[in-house]
C-alpha cells in the first residue's frame, strides 16, 4: 500500500514511489538522495513531534512533516490503493 | 598551479583544506555575494622549485551537495568551476566521504561533467575500516575514470599521495563525461553535447546536462541553440513516476548510476549499517524526553563555564569559590594590560610627557583598548564552545530539537544555527544566513540577530552585572539573554505578520555522524576570529577612543577643558540628545548626557560603550590613576550613584537591541542587498530598542526596584 513518509511509524521502511511538490523543495530531495525505488526507513520524530528523522542511502536526514508529505511511499501491508 | 577544494559538508572538507594549506591560509569573499572565499598555499617539498606543482594554491569551494542554481553557495561553486571569473582552477579535488559514498558520489557525478582534471580524495576510510568495511579504490578509480586516493584527512594520511597523483593529472588535460550517457536519454543527450560542440562553447558535457535540467544559464545567449534543445528534448519519454520532470529524471539519472555500479565498491559486514555509534548517541541527545532538556543544560554549562564567578559549588569548599575559565582568563588578560599600561605610564614618566599627551595615550587610547581587549577570552570561550558543537555535529542536532517551537514564529530550526552564533558574533551569524533558502527568512533572521547577545556587549553587561547588581551578577546577565530572546520572539511575530509576511522555509537537513572536535579547525576557527577582534580593537577602536577622548577634553573652539564636563564637545551632544531617552530611566539624573554619549558611541561597535563609560565617567583618582582596582571601583561607585536598578536594566536593554556596529550594519548591507532593507533594518533596530528599554525600565519600576 502507498503513504506519505511523514504517515511512516519510527522503525517502518518504505521505499519512494513518486516525489510530487515542485520546484525548489523538490529538487533539494533529489538532491538528497530521495529518488523513486529508494529505501527509506523512518527513525524517529523531535521530542515537539516535527521534524523527522529518516535514514536514507546510510545517512539521516532530517525533514518536516510538511516536506515528507510530498513523498509517496510504497510500503508492505495493506492492499495496494 | 590553482586546485579547487569541493565537496559535500561535513565530508572533512575543512579538515583536509586546514591541513594543506596551515598557517598560509585567509578568508576572502567572492566576488557579488558574501560567500566566503578561503584560499592558501600548499607547498610541495618532493619535487624541485621550478616544478609548477611546487606551489599549489588551494581555493576552498564552499561545501555543496548539488551544483544545482539554488543556492548562493552552489552558484559560487559551479561558476567558479566553469570559470566564469577567468580565474578557475586547473583541477578539482572532490573530497568524498567513504562513509556516505552514495550521496557524496552525487557530487561527484556532476562535477565529472566539466572538462576540469578532478582528482577523488576518498576521505574517512579508515572509520570505514574500523566498521569492518572494505572499499575497492581502484574499481572506484576505473569506473570514474579519474583518479581515486584514499585519505584520512583527521590523521593526515595519504596527503602527499593524494597532491602528487594531483599534480599529474592537472598537467593533462581531461573530457567532461557524464552518467546520462548510460541512462535513456543518452541519445538526446549526445545531441545536445554536439550542438554545445559545434558553437564551440566550454564544457559542453556540463552545459548539456544543465540544458536537460531547464538551466536556462547555460544554453548561452543563441536563441537557436535553445528552440532545437527544446525540439531534442520534447522527444525523450521520461519515466512515467518522473511526472515530466527533467530535473527529476537527471537526479533519478545519478544515483541510479551510483547504486549500480559504485555502491559494489563497498563490502559491507551484514548487519551493519555503520551508523551504529552515531545512532547510540542520538537515542540520547535527541531522545523524545530527554533531548530538549540536555539541549537546555549545554547551553547552561556553556555560559556558566563562560561566565559565572565562582563555579557552581566550589564556593562550599573554597573560599569566594573557583571562578570558572572564562573569567580566570579574563583576569589573566586584565593584569597583563594593566601591566603594560602601567609600563608604558612610567616609560612615559622618565621620559618627560606632557600631561597633555599621557592622558591621550594612558587615559584615552590604553584604558580604552585594554578595556576591551580583557574580554577577549570570554569571547572566545563563547566560540570555543560553538565551534566545537559545529564540529562535533550537535549545530543540527540543535536544529532538528528547535524547529518545532521556532517555526511558529516564522524562523525554520536551520535558522537556529545562526541565531545561536549571533551570541558569539553578529558578523558571522549574519553570513551564515546564507544556509537558509529563502529570502525573507534571510532578511528576519538578519534582523533579529542583535538581539542574541553578542560577545561585544558583554563588556557591558559584566560592567553593569559587577557594579550595579554585585550579589546576583549571573542573574543579571542571564536576565539580559533572556529579554533578548523575548524580543526576537516578539519581533518575529510583528514582522512575520507585518513586512515579511510568510510562514518558514523548507527544512531538509542532513544530520551528519557525530565526530570528536578537531582541534586543528577548532583552533584555526577561535584565531580567526581572535584576529578579527584584536584587529577592531587596535584600529577602529583605537580610532574611536582617541576621538571620544579629543572630543571629551576639548570645547567647540578647541581648546581644553575639564575632562568630560558638560561643556566638552561631547557632553554638548550629549546634553541635546538627552530628551528622547528621557522616558527610558537613565537618562534623568545631570550626567545623563554621559550614559547618552555611550549609547551613540556604541553605534559604532559595543565595545565602545565600555570605554566611553570608562573615559567618562572615571573620576579623577589622586595621583593613582593607574591602581586598576581603585579606578574600577571608583567607576562602580559613579555608575551606582547615576543608575538605579531599573535604569541600569534599561540602558543595557537599549544597547542589547540597539544597532549592534559598524560591521554588522555594513554586513547586513552586503548580506541583503538592498538599500531599503538596510535602512528599514536600522530603523527597525532603533525603534525596537527604544521600545524594549522603556517596556524594561517600567516593567522592572512595578516590580519594585
Amino acid at each position: 500500500m502507498q503513504k506519505s513518509l511523514d504517515q511512516l511509524t519510527p522503525g517502518e521502511t518504505g521505499t519512494v514511489a513518486r516525489v510530487g511538490g515542485g520546484g525548489m523543495i523538490k529538487r533539494r530531495l533529489f538532491d538528497m538522495g530521495i529518488t523513486p525505488g529508494t529505501e527509506i526507513t523512518l527513525k524517529k520524530t523531535a521530542p515537539l513531534g516535527d521534524p523527522i528523522e529518516v535514514e536514507i542511502r546510510g545517512y539521516a536526514l532530517s525533514v518536516r512533516k510538511s516536506e515528507a508529505e510530498a513523498v509517496v511511499m510504497n510500503v508492505e501491508g495493506g492492499a495496494s490503493l | 598551479m590553482r586546485f579547487a577544494l569541493a565537496g559535500n559538508p561535513n565530508s572533512g572538507k575543512t579538515t583536509l583544506f586546514n591541513l594543506l594549506t596551515g598557517s598560509t591560509a585567509h578568508v576572502g569573499n567572492w566576488p557579488g555575494v558574501t560567500v566566503d572565499r578561503k584560499e592558501g598555499t600548499y607547498r610541495n617539498k618532493g619535487v624541485k622549485a621550478s616544478d609548477a606543482c611546487e606551489r599549489i594554491d588551494i581555493v576552498d569551494l564552499p561545501g555543496i551537495y548539488s551544483l544545482s542554481p539554488y543556492t548562493p553557495e552552489e552558484v559560487v561553486a559551479r561558476n567558479y568551476i566553469l570559470d566564469e571569473m577567468g580565474d578557475g582552477p586547473d583541477l578539482i579535488i572532490n573530497i568524498v566521504d567513504a562513509t556516505n559514498l552514495e550521496r557524496n558520489l552525487y557530487l561527484t557525478t556532476q562535477i565529472m561533467e566539466s572538462d576540469i582534471p578532478v582528482v577523488v580524495a576518498l576521505n574517512m576510510t579508515d572509520v570505514l575500516h574500523r566498521n569492518g568495511a572494505k572499499i575497492d579504490e581502484r574499481a572506484l578509480s576505473e569506473r570514474l575514470g579519474v583518479p581515486v586516493v584514499a585519505i584520512s584527512a583527521l590523521h593526515a594520511e595519504g596527503i602527499g599521495e593524494l597532491m602528487n597523483r594531483a599534480c599529474e593529472v592537472a598537467k593533462k588535460g581531461r573530457k567532461g563525461s557524464s552518467v546520462i550517457e548510460d541512462s535513456p536519454m543518452a541519445e538526446a543527450f549526445g545531441r545536445i553535447v554536439d550542438l554545445f560542440r559545434e558553437k564551440g562553447l566550454s564544457h559542453p558535457v556540463f552545459r548539456a546536462v544543465k540544458a536537460i535540467e531547464g538551466d536556462i544559464l547555460y544554453t548561452g545567449d543563441n536563441a537557436d541553440v535553445a528552440r532545437r534543445i527544446e525540439e531534442i528534448k520534447h522527444n525523450i519519454a521520461l519515466r512515467p513516476e518522473l511526472e515530466g520532470d527533467f530535473e527529476a529524471a537527471v537526479a533519478d539519472a545519478r544515483y541510479r548510476y551510483i547504486t549500480e555500479h559504485y555502491k559494489s565498491a563497498i563490502t559491507r559486514p551484514s548487519g551493519k549499517s555503520g551508523r551504529s555509534t552515531s545512532e547510540k548517541i542520538d537515542s540520547v541527545l535527541t531522545n523524545k524526553v530527554l533531548g530538549l532538556p540536555i539541549f537546555f543544560l549545554f547551553m547552561f554549562l556553556v555560559f556558566h563555564l563562560t561566565f559565572a564567578e565562582p563555579l557552581m559549588f566550589t564556593d562550599r569548599f573554597v573560599e569566594d569559590g573557583i571562578p570558572s575559565p572564562g573569567v580566570l582568563l579574563q583576569t589573566w588578560m586584565g593584569n597583563f594590560t594593566d601591566a603594560v599600561t602601567e609600563a608604558t605610564a612610567g616609560l612615559l614618566e622618565s621620559m618627560g610627557a606632557s600631561d597633555w599627551a599621557t592622558g591621550l595615550i594612558i587615559d584615552g587610547l590604553f584604558a580604552g583598548v585594554g578595556g576591551v581587549l580583557s574580554f577577549l577570552p570570554q569571547i572566545l570561550m563563547l566560540f570555543l564552545f560553538l565551534s566545537i558543537m559545529e564540529d562535533t555535529g550537535y549545530m543540527a542536532r540543535a536544529a532538528f530539537l528547535m524547529d518545532r517551537p521556532l517555526r511558529r514564529f516564522g524562523i525554520s530550526g536551520k535558522a537556529f544555527l545562526p541565531l545561536l552564533m549571533g551570541f558569539g558574533c553578529s558578523v558571522p551569524a549574519m553570513m551564515g544566513t546564507r544556509t537558509l533558502d529563502d529570502e525573507k527568512e534571510r532578511r528576519l533572521t538578519i534582523m533579529l540577530m542583535p538581539f542574541f547577545s553578542c560577545g561585544a556587549k558583554l563588556p557591558i553587561w559584566s560592567m553593569f552585572a559587577a557594579a550595579i547588581f554585585p550579589n546576583n551578577a549571573d542573574k543579571a546577565v542571564f536576565a539580559i539573554y533572556f529579554i533578548g530572546i523575548a524580543a526576537a520572539i516578539g519581533a518575529a511575530i510583528v514582522l512575520r505578520g507585518t513586512i515579511l509576511k510568510g510562514a518558514a522555509s523548507v527544512f531538509i537537513m542532513e544530520l551528519p555522524a557525530y565526530h570528536w572536535p578537531k582541534l586543528r579547525n577548532v583552533a584555526a576557527n577561535l584565531w580567526e576570529k581572535a584576529r578579527g577582534f584584536i584587529v577592531r580593537a587596535t584600529t577602529i577602536i583605537a580610532g574611536a577612543t582617541i576621538v571620544i577622548w579629543f572630543l571629551s577634553n576639548f570645547d567647540f573652539s578647541f581648546s581644553m577643558v575639564d575632562p568630560n564636563s558638560q561643556e566638552s564637545i561631547v557632553g554638548v551632544l550629549g546634553s541635546a540628545l538627552v530628551p528622547i531617552f528621557r522616558p527610558l530611566g537613565f537618562a534623568s539624573m545631570p550626567d545623563a548626557w554621559k550614559a547618552v554619549v555611550a549609547i551613540v558611541t556604541g553605534l559604532i561597535a559595543k565595545e565602545m560603550v565600555v570605554s566611553t563609560l570608562g573615559v567618562l565617567y572615571n573620576p579623577e583618582v589622586e595621583g593613582d590613576a593607574l591602581e586598576d582596582d581603585a579606578a574600577a571601583g571608583a567607576l562602580a561607585a559613579a555608575l551606582v550613584a547615576s543608575f538605579s536598578p531599573a535604569a541600569a536594566l534599561s540602558f543595557m536593554t537599549f544597547n542589547l537591541l540597539s544597532v549592534p556596529c559598524m560591521a554588522a550594519v555594513a554586513t547586513a548591507n552586503a548580506e541583503m542587498r538592498s538599500g531599503k532593507w538596510l535602512w528599514i533594518t536600522i530603523g527597525f533596530w532603533l525603534l525596537t530598542a527604544w521600545v524594549g528599554a522603556f517596556i524594561v525600565y517600567h516593567a522592572t519600576r512595578l516590580m519594585g526596584f
